[in-house]
C-alpha cells in the first residue's frame, strides 16, 4: 500500500503504565474480581487517563461468532457503524454492553456489542481469507465511520476499556460479573491531556489483545513498515503497531509467536555471532529482513489470544515484568505486589530476562 | 605584471610570511608543487609569488616555524551582487583560453544544506536514553536484496532458515569509502582505503579505474566499479570484490562522463586501467550499452552471471529530478543496491558549470527515493546508499533517518588524510599527494598513516552515531532507518518538509 | 636494538628531520635561534636528505654492527657501546682528523668546521627518542627494533 499523504505528520501518545495478566492452563474460569483487584494494587502506575481489560472465554453462548465491541461518541456513529456491519455480516445478536453508572466515569460514550458471522456472499474482499475480511471491515469502520470505533473483534473474547482508573472502568463495565480463563489488565499514565476511550489499552485485532507498558522509539519506522504491508495506523499510539505487526507476522507470514518475539526483541549481534552456524544464519536473516519491525525502546508487553499469553521485555529490560505460577495459573505483571495480592502463595516467581519471551499456553 | 596575462594578476590568495620567524629553510619551496616559493639567489633568501597560490595550505601546514599564513586576497572588485569576483575572474580565464572551466571537489556554492536544517530527537523521562558505553549499541548494516518474508523451521537447537538469502554486504558501520578511481587518486590512497575498510569492517569502492593487482587481497572489503569507460574491467576484477557497482552517474557531474588527463596516467595506472601510458582516459557520458532501463537490466544480469550470483550488484545514479522513478526502475531491473549521489558530491574534475548547476541536494532526493521504493513495495528488494556531501556523523544519522541504509563518504575521507578542498585535483599536482600520480607528490601519502587516519575517522563517527542513537532511545541502527519521526525541520518551508517527510520543529 | 630506519618510498624530501636534528642538538633548543645564530657557530645536522630525481631518503649514522669509523678513529673518540650497540662519540677526544669521515661507507658523518669536530647521530640520548623520527610529517622514519 502507498503510504498515506503526509504519513509523517502524526502525534503519538506517550505513556507509562502497569500491566497484569493471568491465564488458566485448563481453561478454568477466573472471576473478574481477580484482575480488578490486581490492577487496584497498581493504582499509582496510572493517572486516571486510561484503564482497560481483555477477557477470554466470556461469551460461551456465542463461541463461534465474532464479538464486535463498539465504542460510539454519538448515536449516529453507532447507526452508521451498524449499517456497515450489516453490509458485511449477519448479525446474530445486537445489544448494549451492560454498564453501571459510576461517579468516576463522566459522560461515557455508547458501548455496544454485536455477535456476527461473515456474510456468505461477501460484498467486497471476496477472495480474502476470513481473517483478512474481518480486519478489513474493522479498519473500514475505524477509518471511515465518524464517532465509531471497534474496541475488539475476536471470538469468545472482548476488550473493555476507557478513560479512568482500571477499577473505575471495571466498575462501569460490570466486569465483576464476567468469568474468563485469560484476563489482562492495563493502567495507563499518558503524558498528554487529551484522553480518548479508544486510546486506552488493551489493543485488539481479531483474537489478539495487547497490553503494553512502554514507549516504542522505533514507532516512526514501524508505522511506515506497516503501511508498506497494508496496515494503516490511525490511533496515534505505539501499542497499535504491536498489534498490527503481530497480526502480520503470525497470520500473514505464518511465523510462530516465538519467532515474532525474536523479531520484536532480537538477540544482539554479539550473541548471534556466538551461535551455531545454522542459528547464526537464521537470526542474521531475521534481523536483516524484519529490522523495520523491531520494537526499539523500553517495553514490557503482554500479548494474548484464545490459547496463549506471552510476556516480553525489550532487549535491555527497561520496563519491569514478572512471571509467576500457581497450580494451573500463570501470572504476569509489572509488580510482584499485584500478583501476591490475588495469590499469596506462589509455586514460582521470576523476572524473565531481557528480550526473552515467556509463553504460557492453555492445554489442548 | 610582467610576462603574464591580466587574469593572473587577480589572484585568489595572498601568502604572508613573518620575516621574524622565517629561517629560510626552504621547506615551503620543496612542498609547493605550484612554484609559489623559490630560492632567490640574488637576495639569498626564500621569496614567494602569491599569484601562483591555489590556497591548498600545504606550506602553512609544513612550515616548521609557522611563519606562513595563506589568506584570501583582500583585493576586491567594486561590489556587485551579480558580477561577483568569481564570475569576473572566470570570464577573464575563458577569454584567455577559450576553454571549459574545470573544477575539482564538490559544489562550493551557497545553496541550501538541508542537513543543517534538520534536528535530531533525544529521550527525556518517558523513555530512558541508552549509554553506549554501558549497553550494546548496534550499527551493523547489511546491503543487498532482502525478501519480504522468511520461513523458519523451529528445532530444539533454535530456528533454522528455510531457503537462502541473496548475497549481502556486511558493514560494521553504515559508512563506506566512495568511488574514487585509481588514477584520480593514487595507489597509496587506494591501499589506505583497503586497509582501513578491512580494519573497520566496512567497504571501499574502486571507482572506475580498475583494481591494482596487489590490492586483490583486500577484495573482501572492496566494491568494484564498472563505469561507462569500462576501464580495468575484466573477469578477475569483477570476481575480486565483494560487490559490483555500475556507475551510471555521479553527483558532481550528472549527465557527463569522466576525463582522466594523460598526465595522471603513469605506468601502474595504465596497466590497471588497460589504457595506453600518458593518454587521456575518457569515459563516455552514457554507457553505450545502456540507452534504456531494459539495457541496464541486461548489464546487471550479465555481471551477476559473470560472478555466478555470488555478489550483490549496485547501481549508482546522480540525484536528478526524476531520481525516485529511476531508482524504482533500477530496483525492478534487478539491482541489489541503489546509490544516490547528491550534487554536493566530490569529483577529480568536472566542468564548473555542470558541477554547480546540475543535480539535486541528496537530502531531498534520498527522502523521495526511499518513499517511492516503500510506496512501490520494493524497499526490501534493494538497499539504499546516499552520498554527496556527508560531512560528519550527524549527517550520517540524518541520512539514515531519511531512509538510507548506509552512506558513501569521499570528500570527508580525503579531508581526513589532508585534503583542504582547494579544488585543483584535475591538475594532477595535488600538494597533499592525494589526487596525483607524480612520483614526487604521491609519496606524501604514506598508506600506513593514511589508513590509520581513515580508520580513526570511521571509528570516531561510529562512536558519535552510537551516542546519538542512544540519546534517541534506540540501540540498533535499523530502528532509525526511515524513521523520519526522529527528525524535525527548522527554517524549512512546507514543500521542503513534505518532500523530506519531516515535521517542523515544535510540531 | 632500536634503530632509525628511513622509508625511502615515503620520504617526501621536506628536510624537516634535518631541522629537528639541529634543534635537538642546539644549545637554545629553539629552531629559529639554532638556524640563525648557532648554525653560524658550526651547529650542523647529523642527518642529511639525499635526493635523486623523485627519490629521496634521509640518512644518518646507522650504528653499524662492525663500524668502520670506530676502527678508523685514531683518538678513541668513537667507540661501540657493548650494551646498547650504539656507536658513541666523545667530542672531547675528537681531534678532527676526519679519518672516520673517509671510512664511513654511508656518508653519515658530517663536520663542524668551526670546532674541527665531527657531527654524528647520537640517537638523541638526551631526548629519549630521536627528534627526526618525531618530527617526520609522513612517518618516513621509523624507530624500531628489527633484531
Amino acid at each position: 500500500m502507498k503510504a498515506p499523504a503526509r504519513f509523517w505528520d502524526f502525534n503519538k501518545d506517550i505513556s507509562g503504565c502497569g500491566v497484569f495478566g493471568v491465564l488458566h492452563k485448563k481453561r478454568g474460569l477466573i472471576d473478574g474480581d481477580m484482575p480488578i483487584k490486581a490492577m487496584c494494587t497498581m493504582h499509582d502506575r496510572g493517572n486516571g487517563q486510561g484503564g482497560g481489560f481483555a477477557a477470554y472465554g466470556i461469551y460461551p453462548d456465542f463461541k463461534d461468532c465474532y464479538a464486535f465491541h463498539l465504542l460510539c461518541e454519538t448515536q449516529e456513529g453507532l447507526d452508521n457503524a451498524e449499517a456497515v456491519i450489516k453490509t458485511y455480516f449477519d448479525i446474530k445478536e445486537s445489544q448494549p454492553i451492560p454498564t453501571r453508572r459510576t461517579l468516576a466515569i463522566k459522560n461515557p460514550p455508547i458501548v455496544w456489542r454485536f455477535f456476527l458471522t461473515p456474510k456468505e456472499d461477501r460484498p467486497r474482499w471476496k477472495d480474502a481469507s476470513e481473517a483478512d475480511y474481518i480486519v478489513s471491515v474493522v479498519m473500514l469502520i475505524n477509518k471511515d465511520v465518524k464517532d465509531a470505533f471497534v474496541l475488539s473483534s475476536g471470538k469468545d473474547m472482548g476488550a473493555f476499556k476507557g478513560v479512568g482508573f482500571p477499577e473505575d472502568i471495571a466498575d462501569f463495565f460490570r466486569l465483576d460479573e464476567y468469568k474468563g480463563y485469560i484476563w489482562t489488565g492495563h493502567n495507563r499514565f499518558p503524558t498528554n491531556s487529551q484522553a480518548w476511550w479508544g486510546g486506552a489499552h488493551p489493543f485488539t485485532l481479531l483474537d489478539w489483545a495487547i497490553v503494553h507498558n512502554g514507549e516504542i522509539s522505533s514507532y516512526g519506522i514501524n508505522r511506515r513498515y506497516l503501511a508498506q504491508h497494508d496496515y494503516l495506523c490511525t490511533l496515534h499510539t505505539d501499542t497499535e503497531v504491536v498489534a498490527y505487526l503481530l497480526d502480520m507476522l503470525t497470520r500473514k507470514h505464518k511465523l510462530s509467536l516465538r519467532m515474532a518475539s525474536y523479531i520484536f526483541a532480537p538477540p544482539f549481534w554479539d550473541e548471534i555471532d556466538r551461535m551455531p552456524p545454522a542459528q547464526q544464519e537464521a537470526f542474521r536473516a531475521l534481523r536483516m529482513v524484519y529490522g523495520p519491525a523491531m520494537l526499539n525502546g523500553p517495553f514490557a508487553i503482554l500479548v494474548t489470544n484464545n490459547t496463549t499469553m506471552m510476556g516480553l521485555n525489550d532487549r535491555v529490560k527497561l520496563r519491569p515484568l514478572l512471571v509467576a505460577e500457581k497450580d494451573d495459573m500463570v501470572f504476569m505483571s509489572s509488580e510482584e505486589s499485584s500478583i501476591r495480592e490475588v495469590q499469596r502463595d506462589l509455586d514460582r516467581i521470576w523476572a524473565p530476562k531481557a528480550g526473552e519471551p515467556v509463553i504460557a499456553e492453555v492445554e489442548a | 605584471m610582467l610576462f603574464k596575462p591580466i587574469s593572473q594578476s587577480f589572484h585568489d590568495f595572498l601568502v604572508e610570511r613573518d620575516k621574524e620567524r622565517c629561517i629560510n629553510c626552504e621547506v615551503c619551496v620543496r612542498q609547493c608543487p605550484y612554484d609559489v616559493y623559490y630560492w632567490d639567489d640574488a637576495r639569498q633568501q626564500v621569496m614567494h609569488d602569491s599569484s601562483k597560490c591555489i590556497g591548498c595550505h600545504r606550506c602553512e601546514a609544513l612550515c616548521p616555524t609557522a611563519c606562513i599564513t595563506v589568506r584570501r586576497n583582500p583585493a576586491e572588485f567594486r561590489p556587485n551582487s551579480l558580477w561577483t569576483g568569481t564570475y569576473i575572474k572566470n570570464l577573464f580565464k575563458q577569454a584567455d583560453t577559450g576553454g571549459v572551466l574545470l573544477s575539482g571537489c564538490g559544489c562550493p556554492q551557497d545553496k541550501p544544506i538541508y542537513w543543517d536544517k534538520l534536528q535530531l530527537d533525544a529521550s527525556q523521562v518517558t523513555n530512558p536514553s541508552i549509554d553506549p558505553l554501558r549497553e550494546p549499541m548496534e550499527t551493523r548494516t547489511f546491503l543487498g536484496s532482502k525478501p519480504d518474508m522468511l520461513e523458519f523451521e523451529e528445532t530444539p537447537d533454535g530456528p533454522c532458515l528455510k531457503g537462502k538469502l541473496s548475497p549481502q554486504l556486511t558493514l560494521e558501520y553504515p559508512i563506506m569509502f566512495g568511488a574514487m578511481s585509481f588514477g584520480a587518486i593514487n595507489f597509496n590512497l587506494h591501499k589506505a582505503m583497503a586497509l582501513a575498510a578491512t580494519e573497520t569492517g566496512i567497504y571501499y569502492n574502486t571507482g572506475e579505474g580498475g583494481l591494482h593487482q596487489t590490492l586483490y587481497k583486500y577484495g573482501k572489503n572492496t566494491i568494484v566499479q564498472v563505469a561507462s569507460g569500462r576501464f580495468g574491467v575484466h573477469r578477475d576484477y569483477l570476481n575480486a570484490g565483494a560487490a559490483i557497482e555500475i556507475k551510471v552517474g555521479q553527483g558532481a557531474k550528472p549527465g557527463i562522463g569522466g576525463h582522466l588527463p594523460g598526465e595522471k596516467i603513469d605506468e601502474e595506472v595504465s596497466k590497471t586501467r588497460m589504457v595506453p601510458l600518458g593518454s587521456d582516459a575518457i569515459s563516455p557520458a552514457p554507457h553505450h550499452d545502456i540507452y534504456s532501463i531494459e539495457d541496464l537490466l541486461q548489464l546487471i544480469y550479465a555481471l551477476k552471471e559473470a560472478t555466478e550470483y555470488t555478489k550483490p550488484v549496485s547501481v549508482k545514479i546522480a540525484a536528478v529530478h526524476n531520481a525516485a522513478a529511476i531508482a524504482s526502475g533500477i530496483v525492478r531491473a534487478g539491482a541489489d543496491i541503489v546509490v544516490i549521489d547528491g550534487f554536493r558530491g566530490g569529483t577529480g574534475a568536472a566542468p564548473t558549470m555542470i558541477r554547480d548547476n546540475v543535480g539535486l541536494p541528496i537530502e531531498l532526493c534520498l527522502a523521495a527515493v526511499d518513499r517511492r521504493l516503500r510506496d512501490d513495495g520494493i524497499r526490501n528488494q534493494a538497499s539504499l546508499v546516499a552520498s554527496g556531501g556527508i560531512r560528519c556523523s550527524a549527517d550520517v544519522v540524518k541520512a539514515i533517518a531519511l531512509g538510507a541504509d548506509a552512506v558513501y563518504i569521499g570528500s570527508a575521507a580525503l579531508i581526513a588524510v589532508g585534503c583542504t578542498m582547494c579544488g585543483r585535483c584535475y591538475t594532477g599536482k595535488c600538494p597533499w599527494g592525494i589526487a596525483t600520480n607524480e612520483a614526487r607528490l604521491k609519496k606524501r601519502q604514506n598508506p600506513d598513516v593514511a589508513a590509520k587516519r581513515l580508520a580513526n575517522l570511521v571509528k570516531a563517527w561510529g562512536h558519535e552515531i552510537q551516542e546519538m542513537l542512544g540519546g534517541m532511545g534506540l540501540n540498533s541502527i535499523e530502528s532509525l532507518r526511515g524513521n523520519t519521526d526522529k527528525l524535525r525541520g527548522i527554517g524549512l518551508n512546507q514543500i521542503e518538509l513534505d518532500t523530506l517527510g519531516v515535521k517542523a520543529a515544535g510540531q | 636494538m632500536k634503530r632509525i630506519y628511513p622509508q625511502k618510498d615515503y620520504c617526501i624530501g621536506c628536510r624537516i628531520c634535518e631541522l629537528a636534528c639541529i634543534t635537538a642538538h642546539s644549545k637554545s633548543k629553539d629552531l629559529i635561534i639554532a638556524m640563525r645564530e648557532e648554525r653560524k657557530q658550526g651547529l650542523a645536522s647529523c642527518k642529511e636528505v639525499y635526493e635523486r630525481g623523485a627519490a629521496c631518503v634521509a640518512l644518518s649514522c646507522r650504528h653499524c654492527e662492525n663500524p668502520m669509523c670506530v676502527a678508523a678513529c685514531i683518538s678513541g673518540a668513537l667507540i661501540k657501546d657493548p650494551t646498547t650497540g650504539n656507536t658513541l662519540y666523545d667530542a672531547d677526544k675528537c681531534v678532527g682528523c676526519w679519518s672516520c669521515l673517509m671510512a664511513c661507507p654511508f656518508g653519515a658523518i658530517h663536520r663542524n668546521m668551526q670546532a674541527s669536530k665531527i657531527v654524528k647521530c647520537d640517537m638523541c640520548q638526551e631526548r629519549g627518542a630521536p627528534a627526526c623520527v618525531d618530527a617526520c610529517p609522513n612517518k618516513a622514519l621509523l624507530f624500531e627494533d628489527r633484531g
